[in-house]
């Protein structure tokens, strides 16, 4: 086999108690260490400020934030558009490798469908916080009511609605069902009886008979199935936000490739960004292998040129369509007031990519980590030139103005990373983060072809 | 209490000490001794409160009979819901424009112009709108003060009784009154009557922005050609809202189309009007007046001085208040020999003018005066620096002051008595040609002023005598008929007084200019009144602080207005505050580069900078009176400038001047529309067809609603941005908000430059919503908030508003305003006078919802009833929004596109009419009527 000849999947010398051990350990025996405690801490004091930033938010209105006519999206925007796209990748992984039998996705999954939940988690949360009056969200939702009012079905925004409520429900119920057999482990090997009762919950039941497991693997085959299309879907969704809109640099059918390659080049900035500490910290090498890293940055490299690919067909749909409105715009984007955010992005997402097509690069963690940083502030920042630069001059030079973020809009942006910090720490210390059933089976058909 | 004391009841009394005798006092107070120093606003309020009861105890007692007389219907009885229309008359510079009042349930809601009235012929400008707001502003005076204690109206009057023995002894010698420029017959007919009675006393007139132009009169509908020495007749004077009618009447292409020459050294609402600006220093404007008298020695003088040889009799040629005398005389005779006068000039006999203020300075100085009466003027803030006003007031025995707001000159004097608001209380008052007014009340004085009336009354030692007698007396004095209450109630009612139309009204006094010696300086200073707050008296006016100056768009702040090159040669930037030295005084300013300006001219605008206007008005801008002296009153040479290192941050509604190669305004010349009448709108790209949609066209049966805007007759002066503010309930957000870019304004007025920096020609664009039939705001919004209506109009719906926003982006207009945060109770719109002034036919919106311009539906909605009661039709201009109701050149017009003989569907069938960026296929139901040049071909291709 083909594999044999790469860096292994798994380390060898492991079975299936060895493998099990190993990852309940993190859970169950390990103490509570110092280093995570700090991180939590940290995590949880962003989350604070997001707090106090929201709840300002909500007393005093979004006027808080740096948005006006004509920009009246701004960073909530931004961030909702980041986060989804963060999201993909956990997605992308558990369900598209799982259905093209790319093994190397097990010991990765269960992180990163919990990252794609916890960022869906921020993401959802921007939309409403960006409504001017947020405690009536539930407008937005099809319900029959008094007024006998629906939501309007020809703006994007309502679609978006759904898109991003079928990806929670899809990706909570994907990751759950995962989740079974090794909560079921975890229960058997928990030592007190209290935490026995919690994981014999969430266990729903499960003994891991044969008929459980054949069940498990159709039902989990068929989420797979379920969770591909919308891989495709919610970022195409998203993009329509912007390209329904007659805004010179939003207008553009480009933008559901667009925005989905973009999604899972950030997305996997973010698996790289948790998967290298990760392993680091709970000496999980073993598990998730240079290997792992290396096709994390291969996808990498391979969606981020086609966003670069995406960059220079707007500029060169600009020229073509000898349309004044997105010329100007284009030329505005590269050289107005917010070039220096434009060139960041070109630096970031096209240039720092470059790096990638070395294989020492590739396989050195320690970079991996910095150029994936540095690609999710790249990806962050395009978001933010798409959002604002449009916005920013349109039609009417009379209507022009500027944008910039107030503090209130750092602090949310800040504090959502540590609400998605928060998740992942406790995440980290309660659920198993990789998952112990696919891990088995992995070590068995690794052990049963070697032999 | 006697010294000697028989008995007692402590020790303490025995003693008499201190603390004993306040103790009697505090237990048996004699009057109003329990109230502290410090006033809080507080125990103000709960002795208010307390007095308001009591007054209710005596109300059984019948109070006078005063009527007004409601102007379009007379009802039985007052309709709740039904507006209620007063014919009156606001002052501006002394002189009257006349007015309709709407008022909703006994509450002034929102002023129009008068259509009989001469001087507004139904238009209004931003002053008289803001009047409104200037009513019902709670930071007005309300209570008479004396030295700084609140006091009676009563003190006041025992106070003037004493004096008035003693003038009667002597004569009246010491006592002197000090007004505005006044033009009401009543109050002149007061005056003459105290002078009569006190032949020592003298009345002294001082109004900051007097001219020194003759009386004269235009009739800029008649002329073809039409010179203009720095006279900005079109936006200020008071005769600005008929001169800009009569020239939009001349202006429109139909006929013959006047042709405009300025000659000016500072951009003006009528230099932007000009088919031919020509930038010059104001010094040299005096030249070139005389060289368009006599020698014409330059090239344009001579083309200009052979156009108006081949218009003479059909052209006027107008010196600006500013310039000097000379100048004015050089007019006169080139009107004089080009035949014009009694055709399209008519100059009125200089009337005798009252004393003016520098004799009251120097009769001050040398100790003549005991008492100054000082009736609504704000001298220690806008005399003349040289002056000294303020130093002078401290220096009389009794200053008496009356006033609408406890101001800088309140502050100095004795004795201050809270005016009444014009919209409060009975006068009269004169326009500008003579015509009378009776300026009636709509509004019981909402705090416990007095009118101007009354106060005169009083030194006539007839204080009970109120406003509305001693009005209605004089005027059946004056029309002396046996049905003087048909004549009083016709009168009331149409808000001209018919028969009482004398020659002229008095031109104010001017202060004597003095031969001034000059220091050799190369730059020159140049005052000007400002388009917004004008002298300063409606600095606490927030609409008018927000309110773009038409030039600049600066809101908030006056600056210091200097051309690009001079900048360039100094090395300063938009925002750098200087120090601006001019004889000897001097004032920090931040500087503002205008193209368009005379290289070396530093234009100021008084009426900032005030200290003791109130909570809006106070700190704002710099005060630029602290230059103006009484040889300089509109600047002169002599001024240097100084950096200072320091910034201030300007901020304007408007960033971005130019058309980036766009077409939003569409010029053009009379001669290519001519010879091509779709020369102009051609040039532009054409709008898609109409099936190039997915969407099945909508059909419009009965109405479609729609508004043409002649960018033609539009002069730029924004008084549509505050007739639709008063009209809509619209907030004022505060400078901080606009610099975020958030001003709440529905209706803007853009401005472009076209041309070189030197001599731009500027360009301006009314823009409210356009009420595209493909509105790119519906499709996007997720709940339906803003929605077609069957009519074509595009609806806010506020109540579904969830503020994502969306359908702002996605307007290309930029038309929507956000509510970003709770708007409506900021701290310039403090709620308990101000709910008062509320369009009830107009929801109020809350933070968190979007709002925009409804082509004043609720105007629509009102009409439409009525007609559909009455079983008719509606008939065209039975509606008019907001804007274009106050539009003084009727460059905005509405109406129904479905009828042929609409003025709006002829307007729309114009080879003019273009749709501003149609080519994004949203059928904009608001089109514009390209502007159109008549250049002289002489100096077009020079």
């Amino acid at each position: 086999m083909n594999a044999q000849l790469e860096e292994p999947v798994v380390a060898p010398g492991y079975d299936n108690a060895s493998v099990t051990k190993k990852i309940t350990d993190v859970v169950l025996t390990r103490p509570v260490h110092r280093g995570w405690l700090a991180g939590l801490a940290v995590a949880f004091a962003l989350l604070m400020m997001m707090n106090f930033a929201i709840g300002w938010l909500l007393l005093k209105g979004v006027g808080i934030w740096g948005v006006n006519v004509p920009v009246a999206w701004g960073f909530a925007i931004t961030n909702f558009v980041w986060w989804i796209g963060i999201g993909h990748a956990g997605t992308f992984i558990s369900a598209i490798l799982l259905l093209l039998h790319q093994d190397w996705r097990t010991s990765i999954n269960r992180f990163a469908e919990a990252m794609t939940l916890f960022a869906v988690a921020c993401a959802g949360l921007f939309p409403l916080l960006h409504l001017g009056r947020p405690w009536v969200f539930y407008w937005l939702l099809p319900y029959p009511d008094t007024m006998g009012m629906w939501p309007q079905w020809r703006s994007a925004l309502v679609w978006d609605v759904f898109a991003v409520g079928t990806y929670l429900t899809v990706s909570i119920i994907f990751w759950y069902v995962g989740l079974l057999p090794d909560v079921a482990t975890m229960r058997d090997r928990a030592a007190s009886k209290r935490v026995q009762m919690i994981y014999g919950i969430l266990a729903l039941g499960w003994r891991g008979s044969a008929r459980h497991w054949k069940r498990f693997h159709i039902v989990y085959l068929l989420l797979a199935g379920l969770a591909t299309p919308l891989v495709l879907s919610v970022h195409s969704v998203v993009s329509m936000d912007f390209a329904i809109a007659i805004v010179p640099g939003w207008h553009s059918t480009i933008f559901p490739p667009y925005f989905v390659a973009g999604a899972i080049f950030s997305g996997f900035a973010m698996v790289l960004t948790l998967a290298i500490p990760i392993r680091k910290f709970y000496h999980l090498e073993d598990f998730i292998t240079i290997r792992h890293l290396e096709n994390c940055a291969k996808i990498m490299l391979a969606t981020g040129l086609m966003v670069a690919h995406g960059y220079i067909t707007e500029g060169f749909m600009a020229w073509y369509s000898d349309d004044k409105f997105e010329i100007y715009l284009t030329l505005n984007r590269m050289f107005g007031p917010y070039a220096p955010a434009y060139w960041l992005l070109i630096f970031c997402n096209v240039g720092v990519n470059q790096l990638l097509w070395f294989k020492k690069i590739r396989t050195n963690p320690a970079v991996l980590f910095v150029i994936a940083l540095f690609i999710q502030v790249g990806m962050w920042t395009e978001r933010y030139v798409i959002v604002i630069t449009s916005l920013h001059r349109d039609f009417l030079p009379s209507a022009w103005g500027i944008f910039h973020g107030t503090r209130w809009d750092w602090m949310t942006l800040i504090g959502s990373l540590g609400l998605f910090a928060s998740l992942f720490f406790l995440f980290l210390r309660l659920l198993p983060a990789i998952s112990i059933s696919e891990m088995r089976d992995l070590v068995h058909k690794k052990s049963e072809s070697a032999r | 209490m006697s010294p000697v004391r028989s008995h007692w009841r402590s020790l303490e009394e025995l003693a008499r000490t201190d603390a004993f005798e306040e103790m009697l006092h505090r237990e048996f107070p004699s009057g109003a001794s329990e109230l502290p120093n410090e006033w809080s606003r507080r125990q103000f309020l709960k002795l208010m409160g307390a007095s308001l009861a009591l007054a209710g105890a005596t109300s059984c007692t019948r109070q006078p009979l005063e009527r007004i007389v409601p102007y379009v219907r007379q009802p039985e009885e007052l309709i709740p819901g039904q507006p209620l229309f007063f014919a009156t008359a606001l002052t501006l510079g002394g002189y009257a424009r006349g007015v309709l009042v709407e008022t909703h349930e006994g509450r002034p809601t929102k002023i129009e112009g008068n259509p009989q009235h001469p001087a507004s012929l139904g238009a209004s400008d931003v002053f008289m709108q803001a009047e409104l707001l200037a009513l019902y502003d709670p930071e007005r005076s309300q209570a008479v003060i004396h030295r700084g204690q609140i006091s009676t109206w009563d003190a006041l009057l025992a106070e003037l009784t004493t004096a008035a023995q003693k003038w009667k002894a002597n004569g009246g010698a010491g006592f002197r009154l000090l007004t505005r420029h006044e033009t009401s017959p009543t109050f002149l007919d007061q005056i003459q009557r105290i002078l009569a009675r006190y032949p020592g006393a003298k009345w002294h007139e001082y109004e900051p922005l007097a001219g020194t132009s003759p009386g004269a009169r235009y009739h800029f509908d008649k002329a073809e050609v039409i010179v203009s020495l720095d006279a900005d007749f079109l936006s200020s004077g008071p005769a600005s809202l008929a001169y800009a009618k009569q020239f939009a009447a001349a202006r429109r292409p139909n006929g013959a189309m006047n042709r405009l020459y300025v000659i000016e050294p500072t951009p003006s609402l009528t230099g932007a009007m000009a088919d031919h600006r020509i930038v010059m220093r104001s010094a040299e404007v005096e030249q070139f007046a005389e060289q368009l008298a006599s020698g014409r020695e330059s090239k344009i003088a001579a083309a200009i001085g052979a156009d108006l040889e081949r218009t003479a009799g059909r052209c006027i040629v107008i010196a600006g208040d500013s310039q000097s005398p000379a100048v004015h005389a050089a007019v006169r005779t080139l009107n004089e020999t080009l035949g014009n006068v009694g055709v399209t000039v008519d100059y009125t006999p200089a009337h005798t003018a009252p004393r003016d203020l520098r004799e009251l300075v120097s009769d001050v100085n040398s100790g003549t005066v005991d008492t100054l009466l000082i009736v609504s003027g704000n001298p220690a803030y806008d005399a003349p620096a040289d002056f000294e006003f303020a130093k002078l007031l401290q220096t009389i025995p009794r200053v008496i002051h009356c006033g609408l707001y406890h101001d800088e000159t309140a502050e100095l004097c004795q004795w201050h008595v809270p005016e009444t608001h014009a919209l409060e209380s009975w006068s009269d008052a004169r326009a500008f040609d003579g015509t009378a007014t009776i300026v009636q009340p709509t509004i019981e004085p909402l705090f416990a002023g007095r009118s101007k009336h009354e106060l005169l009354a009083a030194l006539l030692e007839d204080a009970s005598a109120g406003s509305y007698d001693i009005v209605r007396a004089y005027w059946q004095k004056e029309q002396a008929a046996p049905d003087f209450e048909n004549t009083w109630r016709k009168a009331l009612h149409d808000g001209v007084v018919s028969a009482a139309t004398v020659a002229s009204g008095s031109a104010p006094p001017s202060i004597a200019a003095q031969t001034p010696a000059v220091p050799s300086s190369r730059l020159q200073l140049i005052i000007r009144a400002d388009e917004r707050v004008y002298d300063g008296r409606f600095a606490n006016n927030a609409w008018l602080q927000e309110f773009p100056d038409p030039l600049t768009k600066i809101v908030w702040d006056n600056a210091a207005r200097v051309s690009p090159a001079t900048a360039a040669r100094l090395k300063l930037e938009n925002g750098d505050i200087v120090n601006l030295k001019f004889r000897g005084r001097s004032v920090r300013a931040p500087i503002w580069i205008l193209p368009g300006q005379a290289d070396d001219c530093v234009t100021v605008n008084v009426g900032y900078g005030r200290t003791r206007a109130g909570s809006v008005g106070d700190g704002v801008g710099f005060n630029a009176y602290a230059l103006r002296t009484s040889d300089a009153l509109w600047g002169g040479a002599g001024l240097e400038i100084e950096r200072t290192g320091d910034t201030h941050e300007l901020v304007t509604t408007q960033q971005h001047w130019n058309m980036e190669g766009r077409d939003q305004v569409r010029v053009g010349t009379l001669a290519a529309v001519q010879s091509d009448a779709t020369a102009i709108t051609r040039t532009g790209e054409p709008p898609p067809a109409h099936d190039e949609t997915l969407y099945q066209n909508v059909a419009y049966h009965g109405h479609a609603w729609g508004m043409a805007i002649d960018l033609n007759t539009c002069t730029g002066c924004g008084v549509c941005t505050i007739a639709c503010q008063a009209e809509n309930n619209i907030p004022i957000v505060g400078k901080a908000q606009v610099r975020a870019g958030r001003e709440m304004h529905w209706i803007r007025v853009d401005r472009y430059y076209e041309g070189g920096l030197t001599n731009p020609q500027m360009l301006h664009q009314p823009v409210p919503c356009m009420h595209c039939e493909n509105a790119p705001c519906e499709l996007v919004c997720p709940v339906a908030a803003t929605v077609h209506s069957s009519e074509g109009l595009n609806q806010m719906v506020y109540n579904r508003c969830i503020g994502t926003r969306y359908c702002s982006n996605n307007c290309p207009y930029k038309v929507r305003r956000f509510n970003f945060l709770e708007y409506d109770a900021n701290q310039f719109e403090q709620p308990a006078t101000r709910k008062l002034m509320r369009n009830p036919d107009v929801s109020v919106r809350s933070r968190g919802v979007m709002e925009k311009c409804t082509y004043c539906i609720q105007r629509i909605n009102a009409v439409k009833i009525d007609a559909n009661k009455a079983n008719r039709p509606i008939r065209d201009g039975e509606i008019t929004p907001a804007c274009a109701q106050a539009c003084p050149a009727d460059a905005i017009v509405f109406g129904d596109i479905n009828d042929a003989n609409s003025r709006v569907a002829k307007l729309r069938a114009s080879p003019l009419n273009y749709g501003l960026l149609a080519e994004l296929n949203t059928r904009p139901r608001t089109t514009y009527l390209a502007k159109l040049r008549n250049p002289n071909p002489e100096l077009e291709h020079a």
